[in-house]
């Protein structure tokens, strides 16, 4: 079977955030592969190690530097890439990025081609938790979230999640959407054969013309939600000293937990 | 002229940074105290293709070059300088020199088992009484039909715990003098080769130094490096290209050091205001950070003439080794002033910067040995 893994480009979690008015500064970002996604590449490359797959796609909508969100994954052990580029996606909300997802794996196959659709659970830059679940409703198959198990014997697979205080074990049929957290795997480190390597593998460009989407369904215009404006967290405050005697002091603490923190 | 790295150079850096964040760093203390580099850690350099990194792809590398091993080298030595310099020697001393002279059979044998990690590699030119004067060294090898019969004491040989394969330096004909001399590659385990004994050292702890006793050690002729006599020209090649692997290893020292300072200094309150704010401090500051940088470009542009295939890069290897290991004493030493008595206790890493660095002015040709090779060079060429 055929795996596709669809990544991200995101901003390192290092970088410090920065506004131009009420926009985000890009200009000094570093952009790394979404460390979520990581999981789901991982996974699909273990499965090709084990002979469950024998090729996996790793697809990426964005900007230039979504490139590099692909070779990372194609390093890591992916065989060929697909990215959609288009001036017309940016504002693209998370409804619209599944349309075009969606519509990108058709134009690789669709489901007759790709039984392992994957996932990471997140994005760390929108964190939105939502476009895995879109893309599966969109496709009528099933999808399971927030995964740390999965297991694939034929065309059924079974994966694990946890919930509170406890496994939520489900077994699906494929095609399928999975989307993998912490603990589904520990992703490896890209060795340097391999980033070689991953220079010399394909990488499929489409544009929305090319996936046959009107661009006047995404992006913006094809968006439920807008992101008005970026304001940073209000800076921490200094921290309040209470001097005195024990007494004192242990009064004034109680009155600032119920009064001020309300916790008591 | 163009100051940005390529996509696999950046792809490299940053998978090296995470690799040594995640997996070196937080054990660097550890080996600092054991004297000792986890063999884990070994194969996983090995795995992430790091042991061959300049080494063409048919010969087990990664097919990069010796820019990307430099960089390579700083970013571990950043974590951890023993790990940095068991790379380094590694590479420049021993897989550098077989890649180069080494005849087809040979490096079937030895430079793809070398290049992928699955064997280290040690290079053997110091005794106890001949370092920066090579020339006067006293193994001999004595030509006996098929075999050369090695016999002496080799000392301050690092990597000599992990190592498997040596590159050995003996006089075939010490009336010769320097013409005199030739290489051996002499595998670990064979007759008449033992490691008598391992060095305590102030810094570079987790790195072994060991002695090595050949007597009547029989290696195969086919084990000869190069021709006979050939071996002062080997030693100077593989000490060119290592000087550049020293330069990022102290680059390396020095920006853990750096990052340190800054780190502290930013937290650290006193007059009640982070020291940071304060003058004195900034401009030590701005002291390392540059002299950082200029270590860092020195050592790049030497990597890259090399790269190039240019001469005279060896003038700029000297140039960046003597440089860059003054920038890490320097940098470490300040970086322990701005911790203040913090800096001198073991409970932050920049002590261990302090005695890592020192080695980098002594090994692989000494400060002075460098400013020698780059004086004779500059009064050649002007």
């Amino acid at each position: 079977m055929k795996a596709i893994c669809f990544v991200k480009s995101v901003p390192d979690t290092e970088t410090r955030v920065k506004l131009a008015g009420d926009r985000l500064d890009k200009s000094e970002i570093k952009y790394i592969l979404n460390p979520y996604d990581e999981f789901a590449v991982e996974e699909a490359v273990r499965k090709k190690e084990a002979g469950i797959v024998d090729e996996i796609v790793v697809v990426s909508m964005g900007p230039a530097r979504a490139q590099e969100a692909i070779r990372s994954a194609l390093a890591m052990g992916a065989d060929r890439g697909v990215h959609i580029e288009d001036d017309s996606l940016d504002g693209s909300d998370a409804y619209a990025t599944a349309k075009v997802l969606v519509e990108a794996l058709k134009k690789e196959g669709g489901l007759d081609t790709f039984q392992l659709l994957m996932f990471g659970q997140r994005a760390i830059d929108g964190d939105t938790w939502t476009v895995p679940s879109m893309v599966a409703e969109m496709l009528g198959i099933p999808s399971v979230c927030n995964i740390v198990k999965l297991d694939i014997d034929g065309n059924k697979a079974v994966a694990v999640r946890m919930v509170e205080g406890g496994e939520e074990v489900f077994e699906v049929e494929l095609p399928a959407v999975f989307a993998g957290r912490k603990g589904l795997n520990e992703p490896r480190y890209p060795s340097l054969p391999n980033i070689m390597k991953a220079k010399r593998k394909p990488i499929n460009k489409y544009t929305l013309a090319d996936l046959g989407i009107d661009a006047g369904t995404v992006g913006k215009a094809g968006s439920f939600t807008e992101v008005l404006k970026y304001e940073l967290p209000p800076a921490r405050q200094a921290g309040r000293k209470v001097e005195g005697e024990p007494e004192e002091v242990v009064e004034e603490l109680i009155k600032f937990l119920k009064e001020e923190a309300k916790v008591l | 002229m163009n100051f940005e790295l390529t996509e696999e150079q950046k792809m490299l850096r940053d998978m090296v940074r995470r690799f040594s964040e995640e997996q070196v760093k937080p054990r660097a203390k550890e080996i600092d105290e054991k004297c000792e580099i986890p063999q884990e850690i070994i194969k996983q350099l090995a795995e992430l293709g790091l042991m061959g990194i300049h080494v063409p792809e048919e010969y087990g590398g990664s097919g990069l070059n010796y820019v990307a091993y430099s960089m390579v080298v700083e970013e571990l030595s950043r974590a951890c300088a023993s790990t940095g310099v068991l790379v380094s020697a590694h590479t420049s001393l021993v897989v550098d020199p077989i890649l180069k002279y080494g005849t087809e059979e040979q490096k079937k044998k030895f430079l793809v088992p070398l290049a992928k990690g699955e064997k280290i590699g040690a290079h053997a030119m110091t005794e106890p009484g001949a370092g920066t004067d090579v020339t006067s060294i006293s193994t001999t090898a004595k030509r006996d039909g098929d075999y050369y019969i090695l016999n002496g004491t080799k000392h301050f040989i690092t990597n000599a715990r992990e190592a498997d394969i040596f590159l050995v330096f003996a006089m075939t004909d010490k009336e010769k003098k320097h013409k005199g001399m030739s290489a051996f590659i002499v595998e670990k385990g064979i007759p008449g080769f033992e490691i008598t004994k391992y060095e305590h050292k102030l810094g570079i702890r987790g790195s072994s130094t060991g002695e090595l006793v050949f007597e009547d050690c029989k290696i195969p002729a086919e084990n000869r490096l190069g021709e006979e006599g050939q071996g002062f020209y080997i030693a100077m090649y593989c000490y060119d290209g290592g000087r550049i692997g020293i330069a990022a290893q102290a680059v390396g020292i020095a920006q853990a050091a750096f990052e340190e300072a800054v780190e502290f200094a930013k937290t650290r309150v006193q007059f009640g205001q982070p020291i940071a704010n304060f003058q004195a401090i900034q401009f030590k500051l701005a002291d390392m950070a540059t002299l950082i940088e200029a270590a860092r470009l020195l050592y790049l542009k030497a990597a890259w003439l090399k790269d190039q295939g240019i001469p005279s890069f060896y003038k700029l290897s000297a140039m960046a080794k003597l440089f860059a290991s003054d920038v890490a004493m320097k940098v470490t030493r300040e970086a322990i002033q701005v911790h203040g008595g913090y800096g001198y206790t073991t409970d932050y890493d920049v002590e261990r910067h302090y005695r890592d660095a020192k080695i980098t002015e002594i090994y692989e040709g000494t400060a002075e040995a460098q400013r020698l090779t780059i004086a004779r060079a500059l009064l050649k060429e002007m």
